[in-house]
């Protein structure tokens, strides 16, 4: 048994596990974020892409005991005062999903990926950035055009901030 | 997966000593490649030994025409290092090609290399820039350290520290990605060093592994162009058959490949 201390989302949590116990496991189980989803559970699909210090990742394939000491935002964290993320809104806006089943993992994707590339994608990039996202009903077209508006929306914000 | 035991070392000798008192222990980096592994239950380790924390196996240094990559450094911290770039596009080229974005967020060079799959990409790499392999008892040479499908000259407890080379004249590496796992259904690292000298290295197409390729290393020695292989036909005999591609489709692979790698140095 491990005891896993790790923030997500903004908040310090704790739990109890099994050394072998996955990350997705114990933000789904142990902290109740159902949001993040179990898709092939072999590293292959993205649903359950989480990001990790910053950074993407395939919650399926880390141990939560890997990730202890870390901070985590799933799905669950992206929204603000109950506001859609703007990436969020744009696959709403674009039909970027149809069974929803691959969403959380590709918004998470794109919020890697559009701050990777600080909001400067274009479509090959788009997709060849997807290379570890599957999703089986949309044929990806409307994916990539809610990653591209949202790109456009959030680097137009930048530049209007700054 | 079956029950485990995980430790987090905070030092090389830390992991080592948790390594020696481990039953059927392995080592851990980023673990993209051993945690699926244990999940489909072909590796059960009683104790798990994390090296990702370690702070002398991290980080990148460029020094003039020389390399230094801990071995703890993601594929992502290759892929877009700056200093790398100047001095040695080839390798972060290659790092960005492997697997997704996801994965290599958190998979390692060294790693890729004790793993040692006969499809990843570094083995190509380390072997083509004639990389030395260091670890925390020795050096040794890539031409000595790949020993066959998933071997290498690693011994037990023995961990990879970090990676180091001299940035070639030129270099590339051009891969048939297999289109459902991106791994290299054949990949070739190609590099002319400053004195001339030639290194081919392929991945990908060997039934032992990652090898060279002398006959193409002396052509391209002798005029530094893809039409220089236009003549050589690569031998299938000791190539990797199976249902994506049989051998001689790997054979052609490997002269293709080479070709894309020399007009892309």
């Amino acid at each position: 048994m491990a005891k896993v201390t790790m923030t997500v989302n903004g908040r310090q949590v704790s739990g109890h596990c099994d050394d072998r116990t996955l990350l997705v496991q114990f933000i789904r189980e142990n902290l109740g974020l159902t949001g993040t989803h179990v898709g092939c559970d072999t590293t292959q699909c993205g649903a359950c892409v989480i990001h990790m210090d910053g950074k993407s990742v395939k919650s399926c394939s880390i141990l939560a005991a890997q990730a202890a000491g870390s901070t985590i935002t799933t799905i669950e964290g992206l929204a603000a005062d109950g506001e859609l993320h703007p990436v969020q809104a744009a696959f709403k806006a674009n039909h970027g999903l149809q069974c929803g089943f691959c969403t959380p993992g590709m918004v998470m994707t794109a919020v890697d990926m559009i701050r990777r590339h600080q909001g400067q994608l274009d479509e090959a990039t788009v997709r060849a950035e997807l290379e570890g996202n599957i999703c089986r009903c949309t044929g990806y077209h409307n994916i990539v055009k809610a990653i591209l508006a949202a790109a456009a929306e959030m680097s137009g914000a930048r530049v209007a901030a700054e | 997966m079956y029950e485990t035991h995980y430790h987090r070392a905070s030092s090389v000798q830390d992991a080592v000593s948790r390594m020696e008192a481990a039953g059927e222990g392995k080592y851990v980096s980023g673990g993209m490649t051993l945690i699926p592994t244990m999940k489909q239950r072909l590796a059960s380790p009683s104790d798990l030994i994390d090296l990702r924390h370690i702070a002398e196996m991290q980080g990148i240094t460029v020094n003039g025409r020389s390399v230094r990559i801990g071995a703890a450094t993601t594929h992502y911290d290759v892929a877009s290092s700056a200093a790398l770039k100047a001095v040695c596009p080839a390798i972060c080229h290659l790092a960005s090609h492997i697997g997704d974005p996801h994965v290599r967020h958190m998979g390692t060079i060294g790693g890729s290399i004790a793993n040692n799959d006969p499809a990843a990409d570094y083995p190509a790499a380390m072997l083509g820039l004639a990389a030395t392999i260091v670890t925390n008892r020795r050096e040794v040479a890539a031409d000595d350290f790949f020993a066959g499908l998933f071997e290498t000259a690693l011994e037990d407890s023995e961990i990879i520290t970090a990676v180091r080379f001299d940035a070639p004249a030129k270099a590339a590496y051009q891969k048939f990605a297999n289109p459902a796992s991106r791994y290299a259904m054949t990949g070739v690292f190609v590099a002319k060093g400053d004195d001339g000298a030639v290194r081919v290295a392929v991945t990908g197409a060997g039934a032992n592994g990652v090898f060279r390729q002398a006959e193409m290393e002396a052509a391209l020695a002798a005029n530094w162009s893809p039409d220089a292989l236009a003549t050589i036909s690569v031998d299938a005999s000791d190539l990797l058959s199976d249902i994506h591609a049989d051998a001689a489709y790997r054979a052609n692979l490997v002269k293709v490949m080479a070709k894309r790698a020399v007009a892309a140095a």
